[in-house]
């Protein structure tokens, strides 16, 4: 990893939902200008981990510090001004049902410059070409397959050049062509606009492919990190068997139960 | 023994909370308030969906309340020879209680569902927690316009239905009955006090609004984020409106008109 201080820096991260432990001590660092995929299976809290990055939740203990700001000590204003720097894909796109895919992409550049309608009509226009949606710009999101709205939800999400963009399970659901676009235009986009990229997903080989780093975590805790070639020839057994989708291994293929003589012998018995 | 008191003491926990969460959405709302002057299309847009919409339920019903009203005064009436006295019936009727009440009712169950039902899915789908990450909050821009269209659209939807039933209260009686329009009129000018009666029920149909509008929205917003959340939302967006309003109807009631 580069010895440059990393965008974002989580230290004894704890967060619970009632009775149950989400993260218990994670510490984690997400390099500048890179894409960094956080893996894990599904329910281990992989979303929960971008919304407190976000600040829209609040840990229970921990630091989470981006671009060197405490997020949970902020106040609204400040929280508000950051947000302005992060970009968030979500995986449902989140598109406002009401306005039309130009709209939804011209939106944030309305809320937040006082930039005249032909230079954002010309943003808008330059951000829908570069996820290929110009030609779509009339459409209302409820015109769009679930691909086409996530890509217009990216366009939307670089329309204020952040720094940082968090995308959650961008290939869930996705086609084999949709998936090959989005695979792209997350590296593409990387690289062009010198963004950092958080990518939050369990699909292993997409997410390998254009990942600079991988965090793999498991019930709360960071179980390995690493470059993709690292990630991929680990020698923990977890991870072998996540990274290679193996039905059977340290996470059982039965759910923990009584044992089956006893439960078919059960009703011999009774 | 001991089950029972600790589910009732969260049941009353939950009931606090859900109080608390209720009393902050109205501070942000209210907080709202001074960031829609720059906006005015928001609120113009949202007194169309809240209150124009809402118009021909409102109008039909304040019409055949008020029919209903000029019969069932008519028979009570001419028992006590008084029939000349109809207009000021129904219109006291209409003014002072069934306006405020029947339009809040009314409200609830078209516009107050509608708002919950459109802020829960926005919630569902991850559309409000789409514009928090966008640095706007959702509060401030998708909700306080709500609660302001409402809250000005429903006296002005009372009012209509006080109107068009004190019409409906003259076809019955004068045109059905045989009443005498110059005493229905009159008789009404006459009785009907601007300050007692016409800007009381008007002081109820402004705390409806608030209440109704102010129910819808926090239950969208505080709705679980799933298909059954949301119906549940709404469902209860009905029935605390319908109480809140019978409810503090006879509080007002006391307070404006028991001595």
């Amino acid at each position: 990893m580069s010895t440059e201080e990393p965008l974002v820096k989580i230290r004894g991260l704890r967060f619970s939902r009632g009775e149950r432990v989400i993260f218990d001590g994670v510490d984690l660092d997400i390099p500048r200008g890179k894409v960094t995929a956080i893996m894990g299976p599904s329910g281990t809290g992989k979303t929960t981990l971008l919304k407190l990055i976000g600040g829209q939740l609040r840990p229970d203990a921990g630091t989470i510090e981006v671009d060197g700001r405490n997020v949970h000590r902020l106040g609204n204003r400040d929280l508000y001004t950051l947000r302005k720097r992060m970009g968030m894909l979500f995986q449902s796109g989140a598109l406002l049902t009401d306005l039309s895919v130009f709209d939804n992409v011209a939106y944030p550049l309305r809320e937040h410059t006082a930039l005249p309608k032909s230079m954002i009509r010309k943003l808008v226009l330059i951000k829908l070409e570069a996820v290929g949606l110009r030609g779509a710009s009339g459409l209302m999101p409820s015109e769009l397959s679930g691909g086409m709205a996530r890509r217009v939800a990216l366009a939307r999400a670089i329309a204020l050049d952040p720094m940082m963009i968090l995308y959650d399970e961008p290939f869930t659901g996705q086609d084999p062509i949709s998936m090959g676009i989005l695979v792209k235009l997350i590296r593409e986009l990387n690289d062009a606009s010198r963004l950092t990229s958080v990518l939050v997903s369990h699909d292993v080989h997409e997410t390998a492919s254009i990942s600079d780093f991988i965090h793999v975590i498991s019930e709360g805790r960071v179980v390995e990190s690493g470059t993709s070639t690292e990630i991929t020839g680990s020698r923990k057994a977890w991870v072998q068997q996540f990274m290679g989708g193996r039905p059977d291994g340290p996470v059982p293929f039965h759910y923990p139960g009584a044992d089956l003589a006893d439960e078919l012998m059960g009703d011999a018995r009774c | 023994m001991l089950d029972q008191l600790a589910l009732l003491g969260r049941i009353g926990l939950g009931a606090i909370a859900g109080l608390g969460r209720a009393h902050l959405l109205m501070f942000g709302l209210l907080r709202g308030l001074g960031d829609l002057w720059p906006r005015p299309l928001l609120l113009v847009h949202q007194i169309h969906s809240v209150g124009v919409l809402s118009i021909l339920i409102i109008t039909v019903s304040g019409l055949f309340v008020g029919m209903v009203l000029g019969l069932q005064g008519h028979y009570v009436l001419s028992k006590f020879g008084a029939t000349q006295t109809l207009g000021v019936m129904v219109a006291a009727s209409l003014v002072r209680e069934l306006g405020p009440v029947v339009t809040a009712l009314l409200f609830a169950g078209r516009a107050g569902s509608a708002l919950t039902a459109e802020i829960g899915l926005m919630k569902a789908t991850e559309q409000l927690s789409g514009l928090e990450m966008m640095a706007v909050d959702p509060v401030k821009r998708v909700l306080t316009p709500r609660f302001l269209a409402g809250f000005i659209a429903m006296p002005l939807l009372a009012s209509m239905f006080s109107a068009i039933g004190v019409i409906g209260g003259y076809f019955v009686g004068v045109g059905l009955l045989g009443v005498d329009a110059g005493a229905y009129w009159s008789q009404m000018q006459a009785n009907i006090d601007l300050h007692e009666d016409v800007y009381n029920g008007v002081i109820k149909s402004l705390v409806f609004g608030f209440v109704c509008t102010w129910i819808a929205l926090f239950q969208g917003y505080d709705c679980m984020p799933t298909s059954e959340g949301v119906s549940r939302a709404t469902t209860r967006t009905v029935v605390h409106s319908a109480l809140a309003v019978l409810g503090l109807d006879f509080i007002l009631t006391a307070l404006m008109f028991g001595n």
